[in-house]
């Protein structure tokens, strides 16, 4: 909140000054309707901001200096001097009561009355004793808190950060290589953490509430709802997210179009909703949420929806669609024909919209910093679209590839698919020079990486890949590599001229060991290899475009385990895939575990550590805990709509899916970071165990294995809540709720009761879930 | 005091770059090709966590390019940072004289990276502009 009310201050004071210009201007000429708008605007704001933080005197003043205003905006009122002295006292005392609200101090509110009694057209001449009001103003500023830098120097800044940490990187790398040195190494230590610290902190200046984009948009809507008769509602929802200012900037005008879109085109007139039977005002919801890394903004309106239909006839007139490709469309291909260019279903052309240059150029500036544009649209209920950019344009994460013995970078953002060359998905054709890849039954070109790029192929070089590139604004293309390494977070740096200059690059990062990686340009690389737009399928280009149908799509890593079953694991879930030497992989306190770098992981997917050799291993996180799951081969990559029929039981399977018609086992993260995960568990369901006082041996054994499993001790007393009660066989029972006590002997032979060996772990186990269910039962 | 000069051997000439343009003369750790780049792009190195661009001098100067080597002055321009190999890096001077246009045709390749000579020490040395090498023949073609 105190954050809030220091942008709000600082917002106010912004445009206090923006205002003494105007404020001056119609001092002089009390008709000028332009200043009289700005001043009114300022109140306006200054009201509405104020209702929003319970400050009731700035309230009253700007209520009733915008009232008068408003009286003269409708002309019912002349702007006579009296008005104008009068209302510039409340914008002046507006000012003091601001730096009060700043510098804590309070300032007398016996003359607001007075003010807003100055303003009422009968009032008597004006109080004197306000004009004193400014000259009064304390010097006494408290030392601001927040100052405006240039963008340009933040991004110095960030750069510099970058490169710290490239070089503490390299410093990393040096260390690792010299004998180890603790002392250095705890140095060490502080310098990355301060490193860290520095990084995220800068990074955090770059980051710009939403707020500024979503803060337009009320007066566009209330402008545009107007000009076009409907009456719109907007709800705006999810400010307070933030994202990298250069992105707010990059995203601004797409949102700008899109909302304009919905009001020309989506929501009806008021007369026409009637009939539809929905209420005569439209609603539009712009709402934005943070996924991951990446920014959610959704603009949804309950409008008539797209016209499929419209849109395929009119692409059909414009040459775009032939009958046939237009007749095997789906829903979902025809809606996504608005992203097509030179087409709008607007029957007219307004200054709104409608020009037929509109969703083309939205999409294009999205993917362009990275982004998608998803597009779900239901006839006469409305049309919802999403924006899904990255948090920053910096860092992007991108897929290491192979390629004539050299390493390159692709931006995950374009990837579609990874194939398997030889594998059933995908088949290969030679047409003329061209060769075309069929997946599923979709044909796309097909380009090799080292051929284009002309560098030999390297015989040694792993299995071939096949990625499937969607580039931003082009047609989807097969990428054929030598081999697929790693999915990394890259901090990517511009390229030299020179570099660009190939066409093929988008920049250059620099790789774990300190080698320069070249980042391809999906759409650079199709240019270059000639790639046109013509002649390639259409309706293919559109497919992707995704639709409610593929929102629910989870991009999966399929891959082989040791034993050759065909598995899956959300794509999420896999912080990264690495080869790990036998020798890190040991059993240990109970279970496998793996070295990975400076950290210990369970290790989950094996029975035992491999002889000799190497085992690949997928790094699997939950954001917490992370945890290693071994395996032989990595199939593909895939992004399927599941339909998973459950296994029969809970393990590290938790169904089966038709995946590409096989069989693929969907592997259960929850259950295996509960099985296998060292996080703490979750406080939230913990069950209560009582156990008896004074019992060494359940004090310091039986206690702290209790509690590894979860459970919270309490000590068992007269009508102590638990969940399951403990009690030494050898004391006598006490009243307790059935089925709910566990009773424990310390002899081996006991037979004929109920109790249970103290040492018979299996047995306390098994007696401990089966009360502690009861309990949570009954 | 007259501006530093770096002698360096390019191509098999003697030549001078201007110090104040040079910032460090590095032996490089290994080079990462840039496929269909500008044939005087030698490719990418690495120097402390930065990404240098390595422009071969030679080719530059559409004399050929010299693979094997490794010897660089790193240049800062325009926002990037590049490393020009030279066959040997010799020294740094003094010039005795203020540099003075050559009268005389400098030949294919030089014209477009030169315009005048220094003299230092006794010895005259054409005084190479680094941007110009950095820029390649085709910049001065366009």
């Amino acid at each position: 909140m105190d954050e809030l009310i220091n942008d709000f201050i600082a917002e106010t004071r912004e445009m206090l000054q923006a205002l003494s210009g105007a404020i001056v201007a119609w001092e002089a000429h009390p008709g000028d309707a332009a200043r009289l708008d700005e001043i009114f605007r300022f109140v306006h704001t200054v009201k509405g901001n104020c209702g929003f933080f319970d400050l009731p005197r700035l309230a009253q003043l700007s209520h009733a200096a915008e009232g008068a205003l408003a009286e003269v905006r409708a002309g019912t009122r002349a702007a006579d001097t009296h008005l104008v002295n009068a209302v510039l006292a409340v914008i002046d005392r507006i000012g003091e009561l601001v730096q009060a609200l700043e510098t804590g101090e309070s300032i007398a509110s016996e003359d607001d009355e007075q003010l807003i009694a100055a303003l009422s057209p009968d009032a008597a001449a004006p109080a004197p004793a306000q004009e004193m009001g400014p000259a009064q103003e304390p010097e006494q500023r408290k030392s601001l808190r927040s100052i405006r830098l240039s963008v340009d120097l933040l991004d110095r800044m960030m750069s510099g950060v970058s490169d710290a940490v490239l070089a503490r990187n390299e410093l990393a790398r040096r260390l690792r290589d010299a004998p180890p040195d603790v002392e250095v190494e705890a140095a060490f230590e502080r310098v990355s953490q301060c490193i860290a610290e520095i990084r995220d902190s800068i990074t955090r200046t770059r980051m710009q509430r939403i707020d500024s984009l979503f803060a337009g948009l009320p007066r566009m809507v209330r402008d545009l709802a107007a000009e076009l008769g409907r009456q719109v509602r907007l709800e705006a929802d999810g400010g307070d997210v933030e994202l990298d200012r250069e992105m707010i900037e990059m995203i601004r005008d797409p949102l700008t179009h899109i909302v304009r879109n919905a009001i020309d085109h989506g929501i009806e007139r008021p007369e026409e909703r009637a009939k539809a039977g929905k209420p005569a005002a439209g609603t539009l919801k712009v709402s934005a949420r943070q996924a991951g890394n990446q920014i959610l903004i959704e603009v949804a309106d309950d409008g008539r929806g797209i016209d499929g239909e419209a849109l395929v006839r009119k692409a059909k007139a414009a040459g775009l669609v032939t009958g046939e490709q237009a007749e095997r469309m789906t829903g979902a291909q025809r809606n996504a024909l608005v992203f097509m260019p030179g087409l709008s279903t607007a029957g007219e052309v307004t200054a709104i919209s409608g020009r037929g240059v509109g969703m083309d150029v939205v999409r294009a500036n999205i993917e362009r910093i990275g982004g998608v544009v998803d597009l779900d649209s239901r006839a006469s209920q409305g049309v919802k679209l999403c924006i899904r950019v990255p948090l920053t344009l910096t860092i992007i994460p991108a897929l290491t590839v192979s390629a004539g013995g050299q390493v390159f970078a692709i931006p995950r953002s374009a990837i579609d698919e990874i194939l398997r060359v030889g594998g059933d998905a995908v088949s290969f054709d030679q047409v003329g020079e061209a060769r075309i890849a069929t997946v599923r039954g979709r044909r796309m070109p097909m380009l090799t990486l080292c051929e284009l790029l002309g560098l030999a192929p390297v015989a040694s070089e792993g299995e071939r890949r096949v990625i499937l590139m969607r580039p931003a604004g082009g047609d989807a293309y097969a990428l054929n590599v030598a081999a697929v390494h790693d999915h990394e977070e890259l901090v990517v740096k511009p390229a030299a001229p020179a570099v660009m200059a190939a066409g093929l690059y988008a920049g250059t990062t620099l790789a774990d060991d300190g080698s320069p990686i070249l980042l391809l340009d999906p759409s650079g690389v199709a240019k270059v290899a000639g790639l046109g737009s013509e002649e390639n399928d259409r309706a293919a280009l559109l497919a992707p475009a995704a639709t409610a149908e593929a929102a629910r799509e989870t991009s999966l890593l399929l891959f082989r385990t040791l034993d050759g079953a065909r598995r899956a694991v959300p794509v999420a879930l896999v912080e990264r895939i690495e080869d790990v030497p036998a020798a890190s992989i040991q059993r240990s306190a109970g279970r496998l575990r793996v070295v990975l770098g400076e950290a210990i992981l369970p290790l989950a997917g094996v029975e035992a550590a491999p002889e000799e050799g190497k085992l690949r291993i997928l790094r699997l996180t939950d954001g917490a805990a992370a945890l290693a799951y071994g395996f032989a081969e990595v199939i593909d990559i895939r992004a399927v709509a599941l339909d998973v029929q459950p296994a029969s039981a809970p393990g590290e399977v938790s169904g089966v899916a038709l995946i590409d018609g096989e069989q693929v086992e969907m592997l259960d993260p929850y259950w295996l970071f509960s099985a296998h995960g060292e996080a703490a568990p979750d406080r939230g369901v913990q069950p209560v165990c009582a156990l008896p006082e004074g019992d060494p041996w359940m004090e310091n054994m039986l206690r702290p294995m209790l509690e590894g499993l979860g459970y919270r001790i309490v000590a068992a007393r007269e009508g102590v809540e638990a969940d399951v009660v403990i009690q030494s066989a050898e004391s006598e029972p006490t009243e307790t709720k059935a089925g709910q006590v566990l009773r424990i002997r310390s002899h081996p032979d006991g037979e004929g009761d109920d109790s249970i060996y103290r040492y018979d772990r299996a047995g306390l186990l098994s007696a401990l879930a089966q009360r502690a269910k009861g309990g949570a039962n009954g | 005091m007259a501006e530093l000069l770096l002698i360096a051997r390019l191509a098999g000439r003697r030549v001078a770059f201007p110090a104040s343009a040079v910032e460090a003369v590095v032996e490089l750790e290994g080079l990462t090709p840039v496929p269909r780049a500008a044939a005087h792009v030698a490719g990418l190195s690495a120097l402390r966590s930065r990404v240098l661009t390595v422009i071969d001098g030679s080719a530059s100067l559409e004399f050929g390019g010299s693979s094997a080597l490794r010897e660089a002055i790193v240049v800062p321009s325009d926002g990037h940072t590049y490393a020009i190999l030279v066959e040997e890096v010799e020294d740094v001077v003094e010039p005795s004289a203020p540099a003075q246009p050559v009268k005389a045709p400098l030949g294919p390749g030089w014209d477009r990276v030169a315009s005048a000579m220094i003299e230092a020490e006794g010895e005259l040395y054409l005084l190479i502009d680094p941007h110009a090498l950095i820029a390649g023949p085709a910049a001065h073609a366009a």
